[in-house]
């Protein structure tokens, strides 16, 4: 059957009426209608109440971004109607009692048939994507499967919900016949895909690194990676802890990695700004720790439930003192689980921190990625069981490439001395210039290697031209959907932010008659970037600060400006 | 050669010492600490590889270079999540935390109720001198009121904190107070504390020998709470205790047994995540979610 290329669709309602929930399952269906799909949503920082959103863009190709239009609207109540009516395509549908006296609006019998089933208020969402799902007489087959795994853990409350979404979905036809939509395909899922967020994705790679130790304080955007790995923890055997901070977090995480685990903690600007103190101490003691940071929009609070990419300069530079760490930043959830695997190895093999850099767009965004290849983490210089070497054991002996073997407490023969001040081989403090000289170079002489891998796999380049346009993180999906027609534009996307892969880049950027950046801050922080360590100034800038992460229309019609000047 | 006999077998300390020369001033309190815990752990048959020190910031922080151990000298104050994240990580190490009463009661005062109420198998010995030392003399929140520091020229216009009374509030499943003055003493608490299965806290009073040296004011005041009957599975009775302020009870205040946290993460310990190598993880159970 082919059906329509592509679909857009919004669900919107107040706080507390499953909205999320509903986007997600009208993204699996989608998928599982054949599409490749992506979704994002937008809600403030209330539990009830509050007007939110979750919008699928659906497409027969790959798809980044979402744009600004939308072909069907979910209404669940009548804000969602005012704020969103302007960017119909096709429908807008809101039960009866919602829709009485609005213009353009279907009523439709959703509250009829939760009623009619005996299910409980909440599943009216149910129903709304029964009959939209009716309308565009899509499969509901496919419908009721998605929300039987959605709710696989109450299924009682999974059965009530599909039969709602069918009564709706049968109530559909009629109106289905009236407005004569182009109707959805139905197909098998893309081969080989997965739809998931960047959180999950993140948490996953991890886990894929060899994670055994996580303990993280609740925040927005991150908390989603604690809820999966607190509910991952039995069947991966990892030790999951709340602490009472992000300080106690991020000490916890130092002292199960001293102690040879492979730990991780994830946060917002707000609580890595609490973490940057033991930064510098994983740093000055070479201890191995991963920290997320899902940016969201600042200073301070800031907007709690809304995406940024302004802290960027923040990781590079936080904690007192100079030393070398990893930057990571992934773009889509493909990334992020490759970043969060990297991320553990990397910190191993060169015993320094690595921030994995997200926002909240990739945190909670869904996108149709490769499902991700099993990965083989290495331990990197790691001493167990018994040190036999022939003088007693130095935990920071100075080597050629700056790292030293690292010894785990417990082992035979060896005494692991840590020490956040400064210290000798021996780990013993120490002032002595010569001493203080030696240790700073042997931390730094790591970056050569660090560079090495910044410039092997920190940059990618999409399509090719004369126009480049430079981006990181999260933005280059709203970049990607944006140039996908034009020609002689080559989008260039940096992954590490730290070490700078300047001579990679460099490379990447050969031939471009005008360089262009685009990402989500006011000052222009990967600019800065460019200036810093390519001396390029770039031929332009586009921020943006709103909290929103950037639409296509937007970022197209910036770029459209360079081409035709 | 420091040793003790101990029904009939000499024990001895020196393998815990790392011989280098301790650099606080003379008659410092810390000395009576480093003294007792290094016969603790010997008496205690522990290997130097078994044992982890965990020390904060100020002078007791020095400790992890006397003490032959694993040590880990962290930040001021994040002795406890650090000595916490160890435990957790490799259950069989005997960890060890050291902070002064500026690391536990001031600035890492918010980690101090958590691992009480934890119940983490973890010794935290404060060395509470009621003076910042390393700074040079200023107020902490165990300094008396009205005490003339460097920062309150005018009298601490502060009441102190009593560590021990939030210690039980808070849950600590073992509470202890010593005296450095008084070492055997001290070495028996240090002793029982590393014994017991779950949190213990001992709040050790170690004069300051050049800020606040108040060793003939103490000794005149200290008795031993097991010279007076003392029933230490009582929490009313050591909430009592820990009230007194005229004499100060020095011995173990309260002692319960409740399951320590590690126990909350059977599925994570055969190996514990410390003693894991990374290996290929299958996902494929997990990417069904995602479809």
């Amino acid at each position: 059957m082919s059906g329509r290329e592509e679909f857009t669709f919004l669900v919107g309602g107040p706080a507390g009426a499953g909205v999320f929930r509903s986007g997600l399952v009208a993204a699996k269906t989608l998928f599982r209608h054949g599409y490749y799909v992506h979704g994002d949503n937008e809600y403030p920082s209330i539990i009830r109440g509050g007007h939110q959103w979750m919008m699928v863009k659906a497409a027969k190709r790959e798809v980044y971004a979402h744009g600004e239009e939308v072909d069907a609207v979910l209404a669940l109540d009548k804000e969602t109607v005012a704020r969103h009516r302007g960017r119909v395509r096709e429908v807008i549908v809101a039960d009866e009692s919602v829709a009485r006296g609005l213009e353009g609006v279907v009523a439709a019998p959703l509250m009829r048939s939760v009623r009619e089933v005996g299910a409980p208020s909440v599943a009216v969402n149910m129903a709304g994507l029964g009959f939209v799902l009716g309308l565009y007489r899509g499969d509901v087959g496919r419908l009721e499967a998605v929300i039987r795994d959605v709710f696989s853990k109450k299924r009682e409350v999974a059965e009530v919900n599909a039969r709602v979404a069918r009564r709706a979905y049968e109530y559909a036809a009629e109106a289905a016949g009236e407005l004569a939509l182009e109707p959805l395909s139905i197909g098998e899922p893309p081969r080989g895909k997965i739809v998931i967020d960047g959180n999950s994705a993140v948490a996953l790679g991890a886990l894929a690194g060899g994670l055994s130790f996580y303990a993280a304080y609740p925040m927005t955007p991150a908390s989603p990676i604690l809820h999966l790995l607190a509910e991952l923890q039995k069947e991966y055997g990892l030790v999951v802890v709340q602490p009472e901070s992000e300080i106690a977090a991020i000490n916890m995480v130092t002292g199960a990695a001293y102690a040879g685990a492979r730990a991780m903690t994830a946060t917002s600007g707000g609580g890595f700004s609490l973490m940057t103190e033991a930064l510098g101490q994983a740093a000055m003691t070479e201890t191995p720790v991963v920290i997320v940071e899902a940016m969201r929009a600042g200073p301070s609070t800031g907007l709690p439930t809304y995406t940024s990419q302004a802290d960027l300069r923040f990781v590079i530079h936080a904690s007192q003192g100079e030393f070398p760490r990893f930057v990571l930043a992934p773009g889509d959830p493909y990334e992020a689980y490759m970043a969060g695997f990297d991320a553990l190895n990397l910190a191993w093999k060169y015993q320094v921190p690595v921030i994995v850099l997200t926002d909240k767009y990739l945190a909670e965004g869904y996108w149709t990625v490769d499902e991700p290849p099993r990965l083989e983490p290495s331990e990197g210089k790691v001493i167990r069981g018994e040190y036999r070497g022939e003088e007693p054991y130095k935990r920071y002996k100075i080597t050629p490439d700056g790292v030293s073997p690292m010894a785990i407490p417990g082992t035979k023969g060896a005494l692991v001395t840590a020490n956040s001040s400064e210290h000798g081989e021996d780990g013993y403090g120490s002032t002595d210039p010569e001493v203080v000289t030696a240790m700073q170079d042997k931390r730094f002489r790591k970056l050569s290697g660090m560079i090495e891998e910044a410039n092997g796999k920190g940059v990618k380049t999409y399509g090719g031209g004369p126009l480049a346009v430079v981006t990181w993180g999260s933005t280059k999906n709203a970049v990607l959907e944006a140039t996908r027609d034009m020609y002689g534009v080559r989008v260039v996307q940096v992954l590490y932010l730290s070490p700078f892969p300047s001579e990679r880049l460099s490379r990447e950027l050969e031939g471009a008659d005008r360089v262009l950046v685009v990402e989500a801050n006011k000052t222009g922080q990967l600019a800065s970037l460019l200036r810093e360590h390519l001396l390029l100034e770039p031929d332009g800038f586009l921020g943006k600060y709103d909290g929103r992460p950037f639409t296509p229309e937007e970022v197209e019609e910036w770029i459209t400006g360079f081409m035709e000047g | 050669m420091d040793h003790g006999i101990y029904g009939g077998v000499i024990v001895v300390a020196e393998k815990f010492d790392t011989g280098r020369r301790p650099v606080w001033c003379p008659g410092c309190g810390n000395f009576g600490i480093l003294v007792a815990l290094r016969r603790a752990l010997a008496r205690l048959g522990l290997e130097p590889e078994e044992v982890v020190l965990v020390t904060g910031i100020g002078c007791h922080g020095r400790m992890s270079g006397y003490v032959r151990a694993n040590t880990f000298h962290t930040i001021h104050g994040r002795v406890l999540p650090l000595a916490t994240g160890i435990k957790l990580a490799n259950p069989s190490l005997t960890v060890i935390g050291h902070s002064g009463d500026g690391d536990a009661y001031a600035i890492g005062l918010g980690h101090l109720p958590h691992a009480a109420r934890r119940n983490i198998d973890v010794t935290l010995i404060v060395h509470d001198n009621m003076v910042f030392g390393l700074t040079t003399g200023q107020a902490t929140p165990t300094t008396p009121k009205g005490r003339i520091t460097r920062s309150t020229p005018y009298g601490n216009p502060e009441e102190p904190l009593n560590p021990l009374f939030l210690a039980l509030a808070s849950g600590a499943t073992f509470v202890a107070r010593g005296f450095s003055g008084d070492i055997a003493h001290l070495e028996e608490l240090i002793v029982r504390a590393i014994r017991h299965e779950g949190f213990s806290f001992l709040d050790v009073i170690q004069p300051c020998a050049t800020f606040f040296n108040i060793y003939r004011e103490v000794r005149r005041r200290v008795y031993k709470l097991e010279d007076e009957g003392h029933d230490t599975r009582s929490l009313e009775a050591a909430i009592r205790k820990s009230l007194e302020t005229e004499r100060i009870p020095i011995g173990v205040f309260f002692e319960t047994k409740k399951p320590p946290f590690r126990e909350n993460f059977p599925h994570a310990m055969s190996p514990p995540p410390g003693q894991r190598v990374p290996r290929s993880v299958d996902l494929s159970h997990v990417w069904s979610r995602y479809r």
